[in-house]
């Protein structure tokens, strides 16, 4: 009945960060349209870094905020903002990272043309060009957007479409190393077609969850559970698939397969981008969906989460430790703290939620300036990953190998940096909600994690550098203001958390 | 509750009754001359054997022509309801849908300038 | 001395800092920045770093003093800075901030004031040195640390500091690194420190387990509910804690070894303030030393044991630096000694203020002469100095008479008080104790003239290519001022019981017994003393000095010569089983540990071997993965629900 439509209301003020991120984005192709291709480079950073700034204004401005918007299917609270703001700040570094020119001796480590077959004439002209390529501004922004609108999607419709928004710029990503096309080309493919299978799953779990509560916002589905009546297997069928589609995209064991692939073969800068921030954004959607959807059904999804956090950690720990090539260690590391975050995540209370958060935001910044580091380290065919030619750094370059080390062993969790912080905040939430023996697990397997860290602190410092090993290369101030603005959060977080773990402890209240 | 469903399941009964009628029909009435053309597999117009070298390689401006289609028919299918309930919906629906066409637009301006639209 | 009727309560109330003491980080970020600047820049502050380090010190000398004005004018003298929380967790908090109060000001005026005179000092004494700067460097390190640790609000707060400066002092021992005698100095002093350091960090962890706080305020709070047991338990771990750093019985041995690092070091670190930390943390837990008078006894016992080795090893030793390192460790004995007698804590922070100006003065009197003398230590290669080094030998001699308690000179004041509260406190226990402090104070006043002696007076036993001078002016300055602490300090501090009073919300004092009249132990101590150096002078200065130590002695002297087989005791005692535990457990390492190690890290390794290969690259395995985790966790959930 045409005459039954009312014209939704929109606030929006309360939406403001993410039109900014969405409309530099639409600006940046706009760019790359209209502008001449000397000055687009210039400019594409300019606006990407404007609009990340403006929507890290914009969240500012909206503290303390907590509304549901737009007819109820985006929620503006404490965590959506908290996360947004994390974004906000992470991606502006990720921009950086991508401009950086002065390290590849052909500028840029993103190739012009993804498309030109490797291995062919056109590839080895390639390899050697100086041409750059723009349009990955755009891309990372439309993918920075669809994160800023995951964790607020409280509807799973919205839920969806900002998953694929955020995933698909980020398969193209993945396929634009400048070196070892190959590769990144197989990570591109292969992140697309997993990407794709378990967004089915979730599309699938829509689909059921609608048949049980007869509407996908998540309100209603908390208050379909509360009824008698309606029919379970639906619930927990539709509950196990949208739980396959988020533990894919955050990295869970058994859905971690594609992270090794992918990280090793993306260029290092969208590594670093899709390591800290799609980790964030999917952990955000995991929590709004599971305590706002699902806060009342907790026993019945909690020993599943039991037991894919405990195999994510060990498996984890485990697998890095065999791990030859810095990116690929440095994806099992992902892995193993995709584990403990779920630890915080299980606790099921505010403590856990505002641990959850605080850990995301000192993982993030970590995790990023560690692959800022890993793209320094250089031979004559790029980037040096392969752990024996990282042997002795420490030697030729202290300055860099002690930062790297200093953000491995941020990673372990070892007191005075944020990782230890994160750590204590998260097993202590799961502590106080029941979890002692996840704890325990989760304390070994850290246990494991630093035995890794350690092995290539030891490399870097206690073994003879190889004679034709690689070289540290100077970094222009794009990527060295990203690993300074990391060196100095993962510091800070360590030595005076409390503003920070306060602001997440405010902000831990979802709405409903 | 499921006799909502019925009328789908007579459609499905009727679709296959229809399918199997007609070529059950034709096999018992039609004449069977056969040539070399009609003992091919049918491919709308492309020659199926010999097959190509490498597998059929073909441009990849039949993809880019086809999404530039895709996408702006979906432009239309958004376009509909709007239309239906435009009265109800206002300056809001105004705005939204100029919003909406403008963002398919500037994508359609990046493919033109950079030369998507051109076949060589 | 002033007797008080009744044991006043602990200020345990403190208020928060207003004013210039709200800013009282100022103090601790001065010389931590002048340590960051020095060790992060390295070689690049060769020029200026040392001025660098000067200046901080002179301004944190100069803030301490405004601090102290400032503290001096308020009601209630326990000011808490709280800085910020660490760890905020129920039942687990740590907080980082601090506490000024008489005790801590009066500490933080010795470490700046004489911390400033020694930076001075060591501008001319390391003149030469190649890595001058790095010296300062570790010296406003050690600044900074020793004044976190008197200054921190808490036991951990304490326990940072202690490490600070334990680190600190293990650098400048070994600063010399190249010669194995300092750098096995070096480690000594480490490990011996880490002796005493379980036993505070046994103590602290007592006191959380008993308390569940490490600040001052709430363990001081509460320490009336500790049960007898625990107070003994946390005394007597405080205490070995506090033998570690502060050089006293049986963990002594390593304190005349770190003479091994350069004099103002020696002065600054081994004489004057970090060894006496031991001191401070015994008087700032009095509170808990009051429920367990046997904990007490202890420290008074180790106190008198102490400062005997101390002066008997003393007389023996023909290096100028030992003795005067062995004195160090005698007159911080007769600290302990104050310190562990009910009310007298007042009295051992009197004598430790003192002795840091006096033993100061000496320590750099003494480097003045090594200066002159192309550093040689011998004593027996010394002689008739008096004429080539007059404010040396002036110097020094205002420091010799202040330590065997000469009156009016400082330590006659510190020393007499410490035998009076002795004697006073009755019975057996002030007899023996008393008797014993009596005693030591005449074998002081023996072998420090025997060192005043042989360096100054009698002939010339230089050897050739030694050519003494006075040393520069930018020396003999500090020394000279030094030399008047040690001749006013006493006085001043005692006339109308100046520090008593000051110190009393941190240690009260008690009523005390009248055993001996006070004049009747003034007259007992000089008397002694004078005996003492009567006796040196018959002994020593009578005949000529023998070029080398003579071999037949009797069997005391060849006893004090081996440090009283002290060393070996320890070798015996703790090295020796601990080298067979090593040993046992090295063993047990490798066969044990290691063997579950190498098969844990065997299991995990091959496990991840085993698991990579699950890794095959085929997205088509991976999709089956992700499937089959679908069908898993879809299956849990409805296994979970309509399972049980």
């Amino acid at each position: 009945m045409p005459t039954d439509i009312q014209a939704p209301s929109f606030d929006y003020a309360a939406l403001s960060p993410m039109f900014i991120v969405f409309g530099a984005a639409v600006l940046g192709v706009l760019v790359e349209a209209f502008v001449p291709r000397r000055s687009r480079r210039r400019v594409q950073i300019v606006v990407s870094l404007a609009g990340l700034i403006g929507g890290l204004v914009a969240v500012v401005l909206l503290a303390g905020h907590s509304s549901l918007e737009a007819e109820g299917a985006i929620a503006i609270d404490g965590p959506t903002l908290f996360l947004q703001g994390t974004l906000c700040i992470l991606g502006a570094a990720s921009i950086l990272l991508l401009s950086e020119r002065s390290l590849d001796s052909s500028g840029g480590d993103i190739v012009t043309q993804a498309a030109v077959l490797p291995g062919s004439r056109e590839d080895l002209q390639l390899s050697e060009s100086q041409g750059i390529q723009t349009e990955v501004y755009p891309l990372a922004l439309f993918s920075l957007g669809g994160m800023l609108l995951w964790p607020a999607a409280n509807n799973l419709i919205l839920s969806f479409i900002a998953l694929e928004v955020l995933s698909l710029p980020l398969y193209l990503m993945a396929g634009l190393a400048r070196r070892r096309r190959l590769l990144s080309q197989e990570a591109a493919v292969k992140y697309f077609l997993l990407g794709a299978f378990s967004s089915a799953f979730f599309l699938y779990g829509v689909a059921l969850l609608y048949g049980y509560a007869g509407s996908v916002d998540l309100g209603d589905i908390f208050d379909a559970t509360g009824r008698a009546g309606s029919n379970e297997v639906l619930l927990l069928l539709g509950l196990a698939m949208l739980a396959v589609g988020l533990l894919f995209k955050v990295g869970a064991v058994p859905f971690q397969a594609w992270t090794p692939d992918v990280y090793q073969g993306s260029p290092t800068a969208v590594t670093a981008l899709m390591a800290a921030c799609t980790k964030i954004a999917a952990f955000g959607a995991l929590l709004r969906i599971f305590y706002v959807g699902f806060g009342r059904t907790e026993w019945d999804w909690r020993p599943m989460m039991w037991a894919i956090a405990i195999v994510t950690m060990v498996v984890g720990a485990v697998l890095a430790v065999t791990q030859t090539d810095v990116k690929r260690m440095l994806a099992y590391s992902s892995v193993a703290h995709t584990g403990f975050i779920l630890v915080g995540v299980i606790a099921v209370n505010r403590e856990g939620l505002s641990g959850t958060l605080f850990y995301l935001v000192a993982y993030g910044f970590t995790t990023l300036a560690a692959f800022a580091v890993v793209t320094l380290v250089r031979d004559s065919s790029g980037e040096a990953t392969h752990l024996s030619s990282w042997a002795g750094l420490g030697q030729r370059s202290p300055l860099v190998a002690g930062v790297f080390a200093f953000f491995l062993l941020a990673l372990a969790g070892i007191p005075l940096t944020s990782g230890f912080m994160a750590k204590f905040a998260v097993f202590q939430a799961a502590t106080q909600g029941g979890a002692t023996a996840l704890v325990v697990v989760g304390v070994v397997a850290s246990a494991v994690t630093a035995f890794f860290y350690a092995r290539v602190i030891v490399l870097m410092f206690f073994q003879d550098p190889a004679p034709d090993g690689p070289t540290v290369a100077i970094p222009s101030a794009y990527t060295a203001a990203t690993i300074a603005l990391g060196l100095a959060v993962t510091l800070v977080l360590g030595i005076l958390p409390q503003p920070v773990l306060d602001l997440a402890d405010q902000a831990a209240l979802f709405v409903r | 509750m499921l006799q909502n469903y019925v009328p789908v399941l007579v459609l499905f009964v009727l679709a296959a009754g229809f399918a199997a009628v007609s070529v059950g029909a034709a096999t018992i009435t039609g004449p069977k001359r056969y040539n070399r053309a009609k003992r091919d597999a049918y491919e709308c117009g492309i020659e199926p054997t010999p097959q190509p070298m490498g597998g059929g390689r073909f441009p990849i401006k039949f993809y880019l022509t086809a999404m530039l289609f895709i996408i702006f028919d979906i432009e239309i299918i958004f376009l509909y309801p709007w239309a239906v309930a435009f009265d109800q919906l206002g300056l809001f629906g105004l705005v939204e849908m100029v919003l909406f066409i403008l963002t398919v637009f500037i994508a359609y301006a990046y493919v033109w300038r950079r030369g998507g639209l051109e076949w060589d | 001395m002033s007797t008080l009727l009744a044991v006043s309560e602990p200020a345990t109330e403190y208020v928060a800092a207003t004013g210039t003491l709200s800013s009282l980080w100022v103090l601790l970020a001065l010389p931590a920045f002048g340590a960051t600047t020095i060790l992060l820049l390295r070689g690049r502050t060769r020029t200026w770093g040392p001025y660098l380090a000067i200046a901080t010190c002179g301004a944190a000398f100069a803030w301490a003093l405004v601090s102290f004005l400032e503290l001096r004018g308020l009601e209630n003298r326990s000011v808490d800075l709280h800085l910020w929380s660490w760890i905020p967790v129920n039942g687990f908090q740590v907080d980082a901030g601090l506490l000024y109060d008489p005790l801590s000001a009066t500490f933080t005026l010795l470490i700046t004031g004489v911390g400033l005179l020694i930076h001075i000092y060591s501008l001319g004494y390391m003149e030469h040195d190649e890595r001058r700067w790095l010296f300062f460097g570790y010296l406003n390190l050690f600044v900074t640390a020793m004044l976190l640790l008197v200054l921190g609000n808490s036991y951990l707060a304490l326990y940072v500091g202690w490490e600070g400066v334990g680190l600190a002092s293990y650098l400048l021992i070994s600063w010399y690194f190249w010669k194995p005698s300092a750098a096995t100095a070096g480690k000594k002093a480490f490990i011996a420190n880490r002796v005493g350091d379980v036993g505070l960090s046994l103590a602290i962890m007592v006191m959380f387990a008993t308390l569940g706080t490490t600040s001052f305020e709430g363990v001081f709070g509460s320490a009336e509910q500790l049960t007898a047991g625990a107070a003994t338990a946390i005394g007597l771990l405080l205490l070995l804690g506090a033998c570690g750093k502060s050089g006293q019985f049986p963990l002594h041995t390593w304190l005349p070894d770190a003479m091994e690092g350069p004099t103002p070091v020696s002065a600054l670190i081994h004489a004057s303030t970090m060894v006496t930390a031991g001191v401070y943390l015994i008087a700032r837990s009095m509170p808990v030393y009051v429920q367990s008078p046997d904990a007490q006894l202890v420290v008074s016992i180790i106190g008198a044991i102490t400062l005997v080795i101390g002066c008997v090893i003393g007389c023996v030793y023909d290096d100028i630096k030992k003795v005067l390192a062995y004195s160090t460790v005698s007159q911080i004995g007769y600290m302990f000694l104050a310190v562990g007698i009910p009310g007298a804590g007042a009295i051992a922070i009197l004598h430790l203020l003192t002795h840091g100006f006096f033993k100061a003065c000496m320590f750099l009197s003494a480097g003045s002469v090594m200066h002159g003398m192309n550093d040689q230590v011998d004593m027996r290669r010394f002689g008739a100095l008096r004429k080539v080094m007059p404010v040396t030998f002036g110097c020094m001699l205002v420091g010799y008479l202040a330590i065997i308690g000469i009156p009016p000179f400082a330590g006659f004041f510190s020393k007499d008080l410490i035998i009076e509260h002795a004697f006073n406190q009755g019975g057996t226990r002030g007899a023996v104790l008393g008797t014993v402090a009596l005693v030591g104070a005449g074998i002081t006043a023996f072998y420090m003239t025997r060192l005043m002696l042989m360096t100054f007076f009698g002939k010339k036993r230089w050897t050739a290519d030694v050519h003494p001078h006075e040393s520069p002016a930018v020396m003999t300055g500090p020394m000279v001022l030094l030399g008047v602490g040690s001749v006013v300090s006493g006085f001043l501090l005692v006339r109308g019981d100046a520090l008593v009073h000051w110190l009393e919300p941190v240690l009260p004092e008690q009523e005390q017994e009248h055993v001996f009249e006070a004049i009747t132990v003034s007259i007992m101590t000089v008397g002694v003393s004078l005996l003492g150096v009567l006796a040196a002078y018959l002994l020593v200065h009578r005949k000529a000095v023998p070029h080398f130590p003579p071999v037949a002695v009797s069997p005391l002297t060849t006893a004090a010569r081996n440090n009283l087989y002290l060393d070996s005791l320890n070798e015996s005692l703790l090295m020796r089983p601990g080298q067979y535990l090593t040993r046992m457990l090295v063993w047990f390492d490798n066969r044990g540990i290691d063997g579950a190690v190498s098969a844990v890290a065997a299991g995990v390794g091959g496990s991840s071997g085993r698991l990579r290969r699950l890794q095959t690259g085929f997205v088509r395995s991976y999709a089956l993965s992700i499937f089959a985790g679908a069908m898993l966790v879809a299956g849990s959930l409805l296994l979970v629900r309509i399972g049980p």
